[in-house]
């Protein structure tokens, strides 16, 4: 149960019909891509937390 | 053949090769340890930190190959392409729960391969054997991909030959591959990552910077992309409502798969502990957001009007217009090396599998650590020039294909492996059958009557056969694992898998 937090950015990556438009861009680069791209070091986050919750030796 | 060389551009790549040989051969005698094993010579002795293990993955599984097709998908269909970030989000949280199970009742039980450990769990070495065999029919024509990528740079560089000729420095290049990679073994490939992802970060940042500056900013790239697949079917800046079902499968049934490579495996079981791998999933994704940078080169090179009839030519195309000669040498380098790097591993990978899973508990049972460390040795030659002969004589698109082929067998073994780590209600029987037909109906699946599908519609949406086949696969498993119960005697604990502190404490 401690790593359902982990599910979380899958769930996000593949919920393609919410990032599959053009805006809001961000400086000229369509929201599908921008937002995908920030969802790498977002999904970073989510391990962080469950290794946190785990109590892993880090 | 040499007339239209770009002088400045070829001597610094050779200058970066010539200096990453010497270091591929000083290799053997960094973190010193017996060669002559073979959890010495194909894993690194299993001394890898956090920050090697890091460069290593990184260096392994961010290919040459990907570097030159990620941005060539985008080149040719824009959106679809960018399948690959979702398909790279998805593994790092699945390597930080699994992964340093599979290292814990590796280390303890001295697995060096996958098919070890499903051979520990389950007592079946046919099964043992089919995993092993997966692995190396995938990995083989992923080799001679990396060479692909390879003679890509090379061809750029303005070196043309006839015939054999035309080979000849990739031939080159990969015999001093071989030669390093026989000697020091998975150091070479974990010495030169460092190298490796170094200059790949320097020349993507910079091309992510600069290109666009010269182009007038990100706006004017990706206007000029959509105007370029206006009129194309499929093609675009964003999915179309037929693409995103395939876009989703893609990027899972790929995430499934590539961990159960080899050369993913030898990776993560050289990590000196579960703490390396851990930090590595944090860390790896950096990797991640240079492939997506790396992806928006495909729409620059529209931007700066490259037209290619190859889109694998258009990130070295690219590069050849917008950068000094010197530094194209420098990016060109980069990727090359970026081919050394996962081809020594992956024929590491493939080695040790063949030693460990078909060799020994095939033909001689008895072997000594020396024994199994020569063979796999002699056997990583052999499956490198196995992949140069694939290039030299076989059409680069038959290689394609069956790379393409290779992540829907790899993922047919995902549940041998991966349920093997939580439980043994499944049965070694069980898991055979729904692999026999897993592998065979992706292959149906696969094998149009004139080229390679990777999509099947099910239902009325297309869906990556990879996925529907090891759908089938894990059906089959449950079924007969329910109908032929495994023997009880298990060889493996649960505390096996956990790490020994956790062990300790409890």
């Amino acid at each position: 149960m401690k790593y359902l937090v982990l599910l979380i950015p899958c769930v996000i990556a593949l919920w393609v019909p919410f990032f599959n438009t053009a805006e809001p861009a961000l400086g000229g680069v369509p929201f599908f891509y921008w937002f995908q791209i920030v969802m790498i070091p977002g999904s970073v986050v989510f391990i962080w937390i469950a290794a946190k919750i785990e109590g892993s030796d880090l | 053949m040499i007339d239209h060389l770009n002088w400045t551009a070829t001597i610094v790549f050779v200058a970066f090769f010539v200096a990453v040989t010497v270091l591929g051969f000083v290799a053997s005698r960094w973190k010193a340890g017996n060669l002559d094993e073979l959890h010495e010579w194909g894993l690194g002795g299993r001394r890898f930190g956090s920050w090697i293990t890091w460069f290593l993955l990184g260096g392994d599984l961010y290919t040459a190959y990907t570097i030159i097709a990620v941005p060539a998908l985008v080149y040719a269909i824009g959106a679809f392409g960018f399948f690959a970030v979702p398909y790279t989000i998805l593994i790092y949280p699945f390597v930080f729960v699994a992964m340093p199970r599979l290292w814990n009742v590796a280390r303890k039980k001295g697995y060096i391969t996958a098919s070890d450990f499903v051979y520990g769990r389950y007592g079946n070495k046919w099964l043992e054997l089919a995993v092993a065999l997966t692995g190396i029919i995938a990995t083989m024509p992923y080799i001679a991909l990396q060479l692909v990528g390879m003679e890509k740079v090379i061809q750029a560089l303005g070196f043309h030959g006839e015939g054999y000729m035309a080979h000849a420095p990739l031939t080159i290049a990969f015999v001093i591959l071989a030669l390093y990679t026989y000697k020091s073994g998975l150091r070479a490939p974990a010495m030169i990552a460092f190298v490796k992802d170094i200059m790949i970060y320097i020349f993507v940042i910079a091309a992510v910077i600069m290109i666009p500056i010269e182009l007038g900013g990100y706006g004017k790239v990706f206007e000029a992309a959509a105007k370029a697949y206006e009129g194309k079917q499929n093609a675009g800046l964003l999915l179309t409502q037929a693409q995103v079902v395939p876009f989703i499968t893609l990027a899972i049934g790929s995430a499934m798969a590539l961990f159960m490579y080899p050369h993913s495996m030898t990776g993560v079981l050289s990590a000196a502990s579960p703490k390396a791998i851990r930090h590595s999933a944090m860390t790896l994704p950096a990797y991640s957001v240079i492939l997506a940078l790396i992806a928006l080169l495909g729409f620059m090179a529209h931007a700066a009007g490259v037209k290619v009839a190859n889109p694998q030519d258009a990130v070295p195309q690219l590069f050849l217009k917008m950068f000094p000669d010197w530094f194209v040498g420098f990016c060109f380098a980069a990727i090359a090396i970026g081919a050394l790097v996962p081809a020594a591993v992956m024929s590491i990978g493939a080695a040790n599998t063949f030693t460990r899973n078909i060799w020994r508990p095939f033909v001689d049972p008895n072997m000594t650590p020396s024994d199994e460390s020569s063979l796999a040795k002699l056997m990583s030659l052999v499956v490198k020039v196995g992949a140069l002969a694939v290039i030299l004589f076989m059409p680069t698109k038959f290689a394609i294909d069956l790379q393409l082929l290779g992540g829907v067998w790899m993922i047919q073994v995902f549940p041998a492996v991966v349920f093997g780590l939580y439980t043994r209600w499944f049965s070694g029987t069980g898991l055979l059958a729904g692999w026999v037909v897993g592998f065979t109906f992706g292959t149906y699946l696969s094998w149009g009557p004139t080229a390679w599908v990777p999509m099947s519609v099910v239902g009325g949406v297309g869906m990556f056969n990879a996925l529907i086949a090891v759908a089938a696969n894990i059906v089959v498993a449950t079924v007969v694992s329910a109908a032929f119960r495994p023997a009880t005697d298990e060889a493996i604990g649960h505390r096996d898998f956990e790490d020994a502190i956790e062990a300790a404490k409890a």
